[in-house]
């Protein structure tokens, strides 16, 4: 079954870029055990909260607000997708993310197929 | 012929969730496999009524439906490769032969897969509780709402989303893996536990038909037992029940007021259950892994092996909280062991224990905390203090039989 991660990080947490988590020795088991496993089917680090952009739609006005749709104390930092028997092995996986052992969490969803 | 009905209901009671588990495991579908199983016990009371009770009849009503199951998927006309599937699985068991006398344990496993996949920890709490109920003890989703006092309309969509939900999230239909077995298995004894305490906290009139769940709650903590006869835990928890159980007619009198321990009537306990619930016990704590539950199951084996109220040892009772303070450091367990201190040494001790409570603020809106203070108070001669302390307590309490039994403690002290 298909699942996507939803990683999210607390709001004052820190901004890893894209390389710096390649090479954050508190991410290499996670990267290594996807890699390995070949369970990865895509991804991304989604820029901070604060470059967000959120678009409504009333009647024929569309309506642009600066921020994430909803203000909490967490935010979706990253997405990975990825292929996996069941809920068991996603969970497994999700619990062994940096930011789930960090104070964040990763929401676990599974892809409508 | 009333005996075959009567072989079709402990069928039912026997054999409902094995029937399931083994459908579900057979045809992936969790709606089929209950209206095939349903069927199965339909078909039951004519076939039996003509051709008399099979020897087996779990395997018979197995195959049953199975052979139903088989039918409806052909009529829907699905895949031939997923018939190839059911067809295949289905031959694990065989075709039914009544003169097989065997071992049944691979349809054992199917029922603990059942228990897992049902209490898996990803659904919300009620929608496992009500789950259990329906699928492994067979009750009806009305009589589950009753139960738990919700609109039939609300327990049915609780159970068809769970069910969703199962599919959809792939909740996978197996017994944990060994490092995932520990953590899950407390899970499953939770909701067990959950269930009992649903009904125990029933006492009277409209609540009665609550108090059936105790009964279901035994007979699932017993399956577990069967089938996790290792597990410590398990047996510990059925022991719990028992010993709680032997209890439950004497907790409120004909009035249905609320009857303390001390003044229960010691020779109406379920001297049976009492007997079951020590021996198994026993057997558990042999194991030499004790847990939360068979802590709890040994402390309610002091209350109900002392002949009187003053026979109860107090002192052990008050160390086993200290263990169990251990497992599960929560501010119940230590108001609890504030109680057994009081009674074990004097008042004043457990005073004490209640005071570093107060002082934490934990438990600050729970009405047994001043209630606990109260007795204490009453019980060291202090009536003036515990006439404020049962004041703070009724401010607090919520359950009706219980503020009656505060109201008259409080009308006590200050009588005195």
């Amino acid at each position: 079954m298909k699942y996507v991660l939803l990683i999210c990080t607390p709001v004052a947490g820190e901004e890893l870029s894209p390389e710096e988590i390649a090479t954050d020795p508190r991410f290499t088991s996670y990267i290594d055990e996807v890699r390995s496993r070949d369970i990865m089917r895509g991804g991304a680090r989604l820029r901070p909260a604060s470059d967000a952009t959120t678009v409504r739609v009333q009647g024929d006005e569309v309506l642009l607000s600066d921020g994430p749709f909803v203000e909490s104390k967490e935010y979706v930092a990253g997405i990975d997708i990825i292929e996996v028997a069941d809920l068991d092995e996603a969970i497994s996986l999700a619990s062994r993310h940096p930011a789930a052992l960090a104070g964040g969490s990763v929401e676990v969803r599974p892809v409508w197929e | 012929m009333p005996d075959v009905e009567e072989a079709v209901a402990a069928a039912f009671r026997e054999e409902w969730g094995q029937v399931v588990a083994t459908l579900i495991r057979v045809t992936g579908d969790w709606d089929l496999a209950e209206e095939c199983a349903q069927d199965a016990f339909a078909q039951a009371l004519d076939r039996w009524r003509r051709d008399g009770i099979p020897r087996r009849p779990g395997a018979w009503l197995t195959t049953t439906a199975r052979n139903r199951a088989l039918d409806v998927l052909r009529r829907e006309a699905v895949g031939a490769a997923k018939l190839r599937e059911v067809a295949v699985l289905g031959r694990d068991e065989g075709p039914y032969d009544p003169e097989y006398d065997g071992d049944d344990s691979g349809v054992e496993d199917d029922r603990l897969r059942l228990v897992f996949t049902c209490c898996h920890p990803a659904l919300p709490i009620e929608a496992r509780v009500a789950l259990t109920l329906r699928t492994l003890a067979g009750l009806t989703t009305p009589e589950i709402a009753r139960a738990f006092l919700v609109p039939e309309a609300t327990m049915a969509q609780r159970l068809v989303r769970a069910k969703k939900k199962i599919r959809n999230a792939g909740i996978p239909y197996r017994v944990p893996p060994a490092h995932l077995l520990p953590e899950r298995t407390t899970g499953v004894l939770g909701v067990v536990y959950l269930l009992f305490n649903e009904g125990y906290a029933a006492t009277s009139g409209a609540e009665l038909v609550r108090t059936n769940l105790c009964a279901e709650a035994i007979r699932l903590a017993r399956v577990l037992a069967r089938l996790m006869p290792d597990e410590p835990e398990v047996l510990g928890l059925l022991a719990l029940l028992l010993l709680h159980d032997a209890r439950r007619r004497t907790r409120v009198d004909a009035a249905g007021e609320l009857v303390t321990l001390e003044d229960q009537d010691r020779t109406a306990w379920d001297r049976a259950e009492v007997d079951e619930g020590a021996a198994l016990l026993e057997t558990a704590l042999r194991r030499g892994r004790p847990g939360p539950y068979q802590i709890q199951a040994a402390i309610a084996a002091c209350h109900t092996t002392a002949s009187t109220a003053e026979d109860t040892d107090w002192a052990d009772i008050a160390g086993l909280y200290g263990e169990l303070e251990r497992f599960v450091p929560s501010a119940v367990v230590h108001l609890n062991r504030a109680v057994a201190v009081g009674m074990a040494q004097h008042p004043d001790a457990g005073l004490e224990l209640v005071a570093e409570l107060e002082r934490s603020g934990e438990l600050a809106d729970y009405h047994l905390l001043p209630a606990t203070r109260a007795d204490l108070l009453r019980r060291s001669g202090r009536t003036a203090e515990a006439v404020v302390a049962y004041e703070r307590a009724l401010e607090l309490v919520e359950n009706a039989a219980e503020r009656r039994f505060l109201e008259r403690r409080l009308a006590e002290c200050r009588s005195v």
